[in-house]
């Protein structure tokens, strides 16, 4: 078969199964355009923004395991992506990225939207591409999507001069299903050696916890976990990326970790002697104080990237592989060893654990006439059955869905973890729609987030994107202002949003179904009606009690057992 | 402590860029770095000379590795491997009077060639460590050096081990 530049990407495309091409058209990738209209294989989502279309499509890759795939111009259309790129490059999710280039010719001639799009996006990416010449086209294609999925994945951004593009240069194309390069070999199977001194630690500990992370979800290691840890009866906890890996009403379950993780969970950690952290990376936000990070633990640490391990902690003893691969082998070596766990000091650690959990640390005052947005969020999770797809901005509301919807599911839970990127929210969930047409899809947003990307509502109506968008309205730049009140004595510089837009006429002006609700006793019917209409974006507007502040909370630099607790959480 | 990294990396553009800027994004320093094709041209050879931690060394060999251009690399510092390690230096000096002979004499201590003359100087090319090379700068007085360059360190285990795809 033979085909021009942009008629390989458009056939490589549907070869490659992609479903979905997120983007925005412009000068240097009209060629494209102009073959991906005529194919009409590959569905197109426009959106307003060529940020929205890298977090669309990454929204997609979260919560279907697939790889996303966006399309942008060169110069700023490319500028625009990077935010997109960075935000998938710090949570591992498998993206490519098409970015146009001017023509091969005046590349480094600062020609009209020129940008250097291989050096830009190079500290944010797994790997770039420049194809320089279409013979390497295809098989670049390939390289992108095998790198970007395979390993521990990323983005890849392969930049396209127009020139590469045209259509009246045709070559030879076939399709290569699969494809190896000599430099990238992941790998997969853990060392057995290492996984019997695991084993053996485990089957010893007198206080042991799971610590998981978002290497579980992307391993689709869920049910092997599942398994592992009801088998050996250990208590388990996870980061804000791996919520939903293991279910949240299990009993066994401790809550989130970390900066605004559950009291439990965070004096687990403290007192424990055998750590096992599966698919988690030490973040500063987990750990508090290195000094005071589990002092008397012994650290088993999985993981696909060898750099993650004893990057931030030093480990004891480190297993390098897929998630699943390796928590599959342990099950085999259990059920070799039957159970030799310390039943009876186990037993001591869950009683231990149990005070820990009466002091109740996510308690707050229900009976409040103004909306606390805990409450919000609770009745979001009643309301959906705990089954709808939740993606979330980032700020006190992002922490407040992870506390207070309790996600049972892995790929439920969609949102900025790493990059911690406000304007993520709405993109994502068109993305999540798309790659799940009749499934409930909720954005948790607030006032500020939703502003960064607002205009995709215009993209959800064209699309007909049936998104609750949940916005918890409390006029303040909230986790600004919360820091703000905690250690610049509540000197609120910019944190206090003026002038801010009557969301429901906002909502109506792009063709959608706004609502105010500004009463506790009007959410849950709120709430009803929102998601009783199916084909509907609904945008409710929740005004919010102004200074709520999201506890428990590990000041920066504190250590895990130093948490505060909601000053009022022993009165309520 | 000081530790010379041999790399195999694709020999293609941008690639160099992603090893520097590895180090500039992770501050990590980088005190020399040679870089040129090999004897298969698909593939080129780069010696990096860095310093640190035994966890930070850790660190960057991690990250090299996890480079996609990287195809293998090797740290000629750690326990259990012997290498030889030579830098070249081009150097260029005032040569004038009773200076000529003396400058030839201490370059034939060093085993170095003098490869151009003229009425006022000498350009002398000398190979060896990095410290025999700064010995040898050290013997002429300031304002007799009028210019020097350096290849950077190139480095590569003893016996029959080799770095190759």
């Amino acid at each position: 078969m033979e085909l021009s530049g942009s008629e390989i990407i458009a056939q490589f495309l549907k070869d490659e199964g992609v479903e979905y091409l997120f983007g925005y058209p412009g000068g240097a990738v009209l060629h494209i355009y102009d073959a991906l209209f005529q194919a009409d294989e590959v569905k197109h989502i426009l959106v307003r923004h060529e940020q929205a279309a890298v977090h669309a499509a990454d929204g997609y890759a979260r919560s279907s395991g697939k790889t996303g795939v966006a399309l942008v111009t060169s110069g700023p259309g490319m500028t625009n992506a990077v935010t997109g790129i960075a935000t998938a490059y710090l949570d591992s999710i498998p993206l490519v990225v098409l970015t146009g280039q001017v023509p091969t010719a005046v590349i480094g001639s600062d020609a009209f939207q020129e940008v250097d799009s291989v050096g830009i996006s190079r500290p944010c990416v797994k790997h770039n591409f420049l194809v320089k010449d279409v013979k390497d086209l295809a098989e670049t294609l390939k390289k992108a999507f095998y790198v970007a999925s395979t390993g521990r994945p990323g983005p890849v951004v392969v930049d396209i001069p127009k020139d590469i593009t045209d259509p009246n240069i045709k070559i030879p194309y076939t399709y290569q299903a699969s494809i190896s390069m000599r430099s990238y070999n992941p790998v997969i199977k853990g060392h057995q050696y290492q996984i019997k001194k695991a084993m053996e630690l485990i089957l010893r500990a007198r206080h042991p916890v799971f610590y998981t992370g978002g290497g579980v979800v992307l391993s689709n290691a869920s049910q092997s976990l599942r398994t592992l840890v009801q088998r050996l009866g250990f208590p388990i906890t996870s980061t804000l990326m791996g919520l939903g890996a293991y279910p949240a009403s299990d009993d066994q379950w401790l809550g989130m970790l970390g900066m605004h993780g559950t009291y439990e969970a965070n004096m687990a950690m403290h007192e424990t002697d055998v750590l096992i952290a599966v698919g988690a990376r030490f973040d500063d936000r987990i750990t508090g104080h290195l000094e005071h990070f589990c002092p008397n633990a012994k650290i088993i640490h999985i993981d696909i990237d060898p750099s993650s391990i004893s990057k931030n902690v030093k480990v004891d003893v480190p297993i390098v592989g897929d998630v699943d691969d390796v928590l599959t082998s342990m099950l085999k070596l259990l059920k070799e060893d039957q159970d030799n766990t310390d039943k009876e000091a186990i037993k001591d650690w869950w009683k231990k654990i149990k005070q820990w959990r009466k002091k109740n640390c996510l308690k707050y005052n229900k009976k409040t006439k103004v909306i606390k947005p805990q409450y919000v969020i609770e009745k979001l999770h009643e309301v959906t059955k705990g089954e709808a797809y939740i993606s979330s901005d980032v700020g006190q509301h992002q922490m407040f869905a992870a506390q207070y919807y309790k996600f049972d599911k892995p790929r439920q839970w969609i949102n900025s973890g790493g990059l911690g990127t406000m304007g993520f929210g709405l993109p994502a969930a068109m993305g999540v729609q798309l790659a799940h047409l009749d499934k409930t899809v909720a954005c948790v947003t607030g006032e500020g987030s939703i502003q960064m990307n607002i205009q995709e509502l215009a993209t959800c109506l064209q699309y007909q994107l049936p998104i609750k968008i949940i916005n918890l309205n409390n006029r303040y730049l909230g986790m600004v202002r919360q820091w703000q009140e905690f250690f610049y004595e509540g000197r609120y510089a910019m944190s206090y949003m003026d002038s801010i837009p009557d969301f429901v006429k906002l909502a109506e002006s792009y063709g959608h179904v706004g609502m105010q609700v500004d009463q506790t006793s009007d959410v849950e019917d709120a709430l009803k009606e929102a998601f009783a209409m199916k084909d509907k974006l609904v945008f409710i507007d929740f005004i919010t009690n102004r200074e709520e502040n999201v506890y428990p909370m590990i000041a920066a630099g504190k250590g895990q057992h130093e948490m505060e607790l909601a000053p009022d959480s022993e009165l309520v | 402590m000081r530790h010379i990294i041999s790399i195999l990396l694709e020999n293609e553009s941008g690639a160099l860029s992603r090893v520097a800027g590895l180090f500039s994004a992770r501050a990590y320093n980088i005190e020399s770095l040679t870089v040129a094709p090999t004897e298969d041209p698909t593939l080129s050879r780069m010696t990096l000379v860095t310093r640190g931690s035994d966890e930070i060394i850790e660190q960057i060999t991690k990250q090299l590795n996890k480079l996609v251009d990287v195809v293998k690399l090797n740290d000629l510092n750690v326990h259990g491997v012997h290498h030889i390690e030579r830098e070249m230096m081009l150097i260029k000096v005032k040569a004038t009077g009773s200076k000529r002979d003396e400058i030839m004499r201490l370059t034939t201590i060093f085993r170095g060639n003098v490869i151009d003359v003229t009425p006022n100087s000498y350009t002398i090319e000398l190979t060896g460590t990095s410290d025999k090379l700064d010995a040898f700068v050290g013997a002429f007085e300031c304002d007799t050096i009028l210019e020097t360059v350096r290849s950077g360190v190139m480095g590569i285990a003893r016996g029959n081990s080799a770095l190759h795809a």
